[in-house]
């Protein structure tokens, strides 16, 4: 019989945190800026300039910390690690290794049979690099500061996880709790959140880890999938083998769907930390922890309750509100507008989900006001137009944030309600479709839908088809 | 005089600083870092024995600065003594990793 492999995983996440400037600088934080327009001596790593730590970044930190029931560290300071590379201009990054800002958390994931915990060993604050843009045609590359100096946390976890469901089930976890607390926007592909996948096989019951590889540069949860798939199964072949897995650093290519050595050994991983002397160290008072605790928003399990409690929604309704803080705002706004939950919850799950599919992006991307759902949902409860209609008006509203009184009214798409002009429709429609009346009135129950259907085409759609169908039953007595 | 610097150490921290060295350059350096040892080994003679790790020199916890941006357009300044530049950035020799 084949051996039985385990694959067991860690995590190192890094997290871009949503400050209005850099972690040592007075530099804008902002994405997508001309490069270098956001940069200063500080984060360009001139001689002589001195960093000054962003308060807010410490207050993030212990926030997300304090939510992933982490320990603070309550003396904690920056280390300098060493390294030369041309995105990192001090060719040192600070960052902490010997007091982290917290340590030995844990947060709960769902598993297949229940729950589990992964635990967090610890979380540090570092300042991010910058961006290296490879010229295609000269042999240079360009170089870019404003990344530089953005703060980071990194979030390292224990190898808790055995396989790619547990590590998507551990980061989306972390991200609505992150997102939640509004600490960071998470986005994997604009890269403000990012992961390193620790991973090593070993055989079933083995006591101890095989060795591990570390996979950077994996920026999408299907990525992320791909990446376990491929290394374990890499390592796998290498023990069946008899080869030795090589502890190494490897970077993904998910065009390829293989993964390649990043760094050879003339590229030796020493990092020389050293305590960096231009930061003082932090202190931090229990006054401290206890006033960010009592700012930490509803999370949400939280959240969830009280959906179920106060808008009466279903469970299953209210995990899909809350599975991430644009929907969950989104249904919390627009509910308290048009006060209708429930019909709220239905166009989200329904219409939104499905358009979210087919226009593949996902619900931090949703562009649509609330304002604008608020009424569509009144005009359909009103019965101002039926339902098909609704559904034409959603997919705008979706697409372009159209207003739906404006848009009914401009494409005459209201539904009449004028009962002369609905009765004389249906029968110009008995007059012409003798034989689905005689089926009828002959018991063939169904044929009333051909009726129905054909009044709704007279009527342009316009008409309320539950209307329709309780007069032409009446007509056809 | 007791700290002696292999020749594989100096090859290693050379590559560590990405610096090629000559033969000379390497004994030349190789006895400056034994000096340097053996001034911290004079360090070492001092009795340590319960006294606490310093993190810095300067008796002061918690400086910080708000988050509010300060700092306007920087890249003329940044870009002004860059050794070559394009597009805005600093151009450096073909880097991937």
């Amino acid at each position: 019989m084949a051996k039985q492999y385990e694959t067991v995983i860690g995590l190192e996440v890094h997290v871009e945190l949503a400050t209005k400037t850099k972690i040592f600088c007075g530099c804008s934080t902002e994405f997508g800026g001309a490069p270098n327009t956001h940069t200063c001596p500080v984060c360009t790593g001139m001689p002589g300039s001195l960093p000054v730590l962003n308060k807010q970044v410490v207050e993030y930190a212990m926030a997300v910390g304090l939510a992933t029931n982490c320990k603070i560290t309550q003396v904690c300071k920056f280390d300098r690690k060493n390294y030369f590379y041309p995105d990192n201009p001090q060719n040192y990054q600070i960052s902490q290794l010997y007091l982290p800002i917290a340590r030995d958390g844990y947060v709960e994931i769902e598993v297949g049979e229940g729950k589990k915990q992964v635990r967090i060993h610890e979380m540090h604050m570092e300042e991010d690099a910058g961006k290296l843009i490879h010229d295609e045609w000269d042999d240079s590359s360009l170089v870019d500061y404003n990344r530089s100096g953005v703060p980071l946390i990194e979030i390292v976890s224990e190898p808790d996880m055995r396989s790619s469901d547990e590590v998507i089930s551990y980061l989306e976890k972390l991200r609505l709790i992150i997102q939640y607390l509004g600490a960071s926007d998470c986005k994997l592909q604009e890269g403000s959140m990012r992961a390193d996948v620790n991973l090593s096989v070993r055989e079933v019951g083995a006591a101890e880890f095989g060795t591990r590889t570390e996979m950077k540069n994996i920026n999408s949860f299907k990525a992320i999938a791909r990446a376990i798939e491929g290394e374990r199964a890499r390592q796998i072949e290498l023990i069946e083998e008899g080869r030795q897995v090589i502890q190494e650093t490897r970077r993904w290519d998910d065009n390829k769907e293989s993964s390649y050595a990043m760094r050879s050994k003339e590229d030796a991983q020493d990092y020389r930390y050293f305590p960096e002397p231009d930061l003082v160290p932090i202190v931090i008072s229990d006054d401290w922890i206890a006033k960010i605790k009592s700012q930490q928003p509803e999370l949400r399990t939280e959240k969830l309750e009280r959906y179920k409690n106060e808008f009466a929604i279903p469970q299953y309704d209210a995990e899909i509100m809350t599975g991430s803080k644009t929907m969950a705002d989104l249904f919390e706004a627009t509910t308290a507008i048009c006060k209708k939950p429930k019909k709220v919850a239905n166009w989200l799950m329904g219409e939104t989900l499905r358009l979210m599919k087919e226009h593949a992006i996902e619900a931090d991307d949703l562009k649509f006001s609330p304002e604008n759902l608020a009424k569509l949902v009144l005009l359909t409860d009103a019965g101002d137009i039926n339902s098909s209609v609704a559904k034409e008006v959603f997919e705008k509203i979706f697409t372009d944030d159209i207003d739906p009184e404006q848009y009914i009214e401009e494409k005459g798409l209201k539904t009449v309600n004028d009962d002369g002009a609905l009765k004389s429709a249906i029968e110009t429609v008995i007059a012409n479709n003798q034989k689905a009346v005689d089926e009828y009135k002959g018991g063939k129950e169904k044929a009333i839908g051909a009726l129905v259907g054909q009044t709704m085409k007279a009527m342009q759609g316009k008409a309320n088809p539950a209307k329709v169908n309780e007069m032409l039953r009446e007509m056809l007595k | 005089m007791a700290n002696v610097i292999s020749d594989e150490t100096i090859e290693y921290v050379g590559i560590l600083a990405k610096l090629e060295l000559s033969g000379a350059e390497k004994e030349n350096a190789k006895q400056d870092m034994e000096k340097m040892l053996d001034y911290i080994d004079t360090l070492n003679e001092l009795d340590t024995a319960g006294i606490e790790p310093m993190s810095h020199v300067f008796p002061v916890n918690n400086v910080f600065r708000e988050d509010v941006v300060t700092n306007g357009d920087g890249h003329e300044a940044a870009l002004a003594n860059a050794p070559k530049q394009k597009n805005n950035s600093f151009e450096v020799p073909k880097t991937i990793g």
